[in-house]
């Protein structure tokens, strides 16, 4: 559905990416796990055209992507929720959740996804009037996740959703991914909770200094002896 | 003069003000850039207007709405071709820019208008006096503070409502998550200066009413004060500035009025109230503290 081949990226003179291939299926969860700096979040967001792409191609379904306007690539459904959550702290959160919907033209659909968001999180219907600066960390995650969600998207990218939250919540927070992916969607998952990632994850891939060094199935990468050594603390 | 007709007076250079400063609060908001060259947008709308009015045979009150309407286009134009190829710069180069825009637009108004002063065809219901308890004046001064207030809540349901408005305040805090929004970002800066350029030129057709002279150099005492109105209302917040074009227009009259020894420091009266605000509040009245949180 989504493929990446070959992605080159830099920033000034740095490399941050050498050359990497990545494919999404539909319907899938697929994970990208490494070290800080490794790349990660670079991968996503040459994938929403926010940095520059200096070689190699971004393909959905057969249409080049590489290097179009963000606006243009979030129209087709490839969607980013990202890191830092990052909602308007100015806005309330039902116009958080508006604002997703900005590409969107159904009143309707708009309101009815609104009322499907809150089921989802009901803690954000309590909350709809409060400006989303007042919310905590995870409330403002599901608000980020819940804002994406109301574009539609075909595939959801999310840069590190659990990054600095309460051990119960980022397992809230897997759970809702889970949920999510059960209403039929298409997700790019990038952690450095790798545990949990690849719990989930149908595939993986896992970066070092802007190389793929290893992919392979969600459950065999748990199991992989490198991975359990480099980013699951576990020794040999 | 009693103190009421002070007041009237003040009330309606305030609304004046508060239009304009509405202008640099909203492109501040969204690119943090000071517009300088907003004074003299606000001069062009006002020229606009007389020619239109002298040379076409369209009605006064169609040429205003048309006058305010191209101005806003100009404005539109001018952040193009100024402020846009330099988006990614240093903020200090595009702020040259504006300077440079500015010199441009007054210099531009010398050639074209000329340098000598022109009268502003003032429709004559304008002109007609009432009297409402002893407050003698020209309809204008009555009718400026009406038209600033229903452009003002015109501008609030605008800007509260709709999604075009939700984009703008969230674009003021936030460009890159607010293109993952698919939000076209282009569009929503070339409207924030159509509406603060249109304001300014509403502004500019009535202190030409209020104030019948129009000069090329007319935008810069006005800009000035202004850009300090939407400082001491805290720039970026909309409500402040309107709050700070009526400090300073109230403040201004009412100055004159009861220390009339003080008249020739008129103009000194913004200044000083923009030292004693940034060295008392220096974020504005309304202006909020910058925290983040992580």
């Amino acid at each position: 559905m989504l493929s990446i081949t070959d992605l080159h990226v830099s920033y000034g003179g740095i490399k941050a990416l050498r050359g990497i291939d990545i494919n999404i299926e539909e319907n899938k969860i697929v994970t990208l796990i490494g070290a800080n700096g490794a790349g990660k979040s670079s991968t996503l967001r040459a994938i929403m055209g926010l940095i520059k792409i200096d070689e190699g191609k971004i393909k959905y379904d057969d249409e080049d992507l590489t290097n179009h306007k963000t606006m243009d690539i979030v129209k087709k459904g490839i969607v980013l929720v990202p890191e830092g959550r990052k909602v308007f702290v100015n806005l309330s959160v039902e116009e958080n959740l508006i604002l997703g919907a900005y590409t969107r033209n159904d009143k309707a659909g708009i309101n009815k996804d609104i009322e499907e968001i809150y089921k989802l999180f009901p803690r954000l219907k309590e909350r709809s009037w409060q400006k989303a600066g007042t919310l905590s960390g995870g409330e403002q995650q599901m608000l980020a996740v819940g804002r994406a969600l109301m574009i539609k998207p075909k595939v959801l990218m999310m840069d590190e959703p659990s990054l600095g939250l309460a051990p119960l919540l980022v397992k809230d927070i897997f759970d809702i991914i889970k949920e999510i992916h059960s209403q039929g969607n298409t997700i790019l998952l990038v952690e450095q909770n790798a545990k949990k990632a690849l719990e989930i994850a149908d595939y993986g891939y896992v970066l070092e200094t802007g190389r793929l060094v290893l992919e392979g199935e969600g459950q065999k990468l748990l199991r992989d002896e490198r991975v359990k050594e480099a980013y699951l603390g576990e020794a040999k | 003069m009693n103190i009421l007709q002070h007041i009237t007076n003040g009330i309606s250079l305030g609304s004046l003000y508060a239009l304009i400063a509405i202008g640099y609060t909203m492109v501040y908001g969204i690119l943090r850039l000071i517009n300088f060259a907003h004074g003299d947008i606000f001069m062009l709308g006002a020229y606009i207007t007389y020619y239109g009015v002298l040379f076409t045979p369209i009605p006064w009150w169609i040429v205003f709405i048309l006058a305010a309407v191209v101005t806003g286009i100009i404005g539109l134009l001018l952040e193009k071709l100024a402020y846009k190829p330099l988006r990614g710069s240093p903020r200090i180069t595009i702020l040259i820019s504006a300077i440079g825009a500015s010199f441009f637009l007054e210099n531009l108004g010398i050639v074209v208008f000329g340098g000598r002063p022109k009268a502003f065809p003032t429709p004559d219901v304008f002109n007609k006096v009432i009297n409402i308890r002893g407050v003698s004046t020209g309809l204008v001064t009555f009718i400026i503070p009406i038209v600033t207030v229903l452009l003002l809540i015109a501008l609030t349901y605008f800007i509260t409502k709709t999604k075009t408005g939700m984009a703008m305040r969230a674009l003021s805090k936030d460009y890159e998550t607010a293109s993952l929004m698919g939000i076209n970002i282009n569009r929503i800066i070339s409207i924030t200066f159509f509406i603060g350029s249109f304001l300014a030129a509403v502004g500019g057709i009535m202190w030409g009413i209020k104030f019948p002279q129009l000069m090329p150099l007319m935008g810069v005492m006005p800009g000035l004060k202004c850009f300090i109105a939407a400082v001491i209302g805290g720039i970026g917040n909309i409500t402040g500035a309107v709050i700070g074009g009526f400090i300073l227009g109230l403040g201004e009259i009412l100055l004159v009025a009861l220390l009339p020894g003080l008249t020739g420091y008129r103009d000194a009266f913004a200044f000083v109230l923009l030292i004693l605000i940034l060295l008392i509040k220096p974020t504005g009245l309304m202006g909020e503290k910058i925290a983040e949180k992580v």
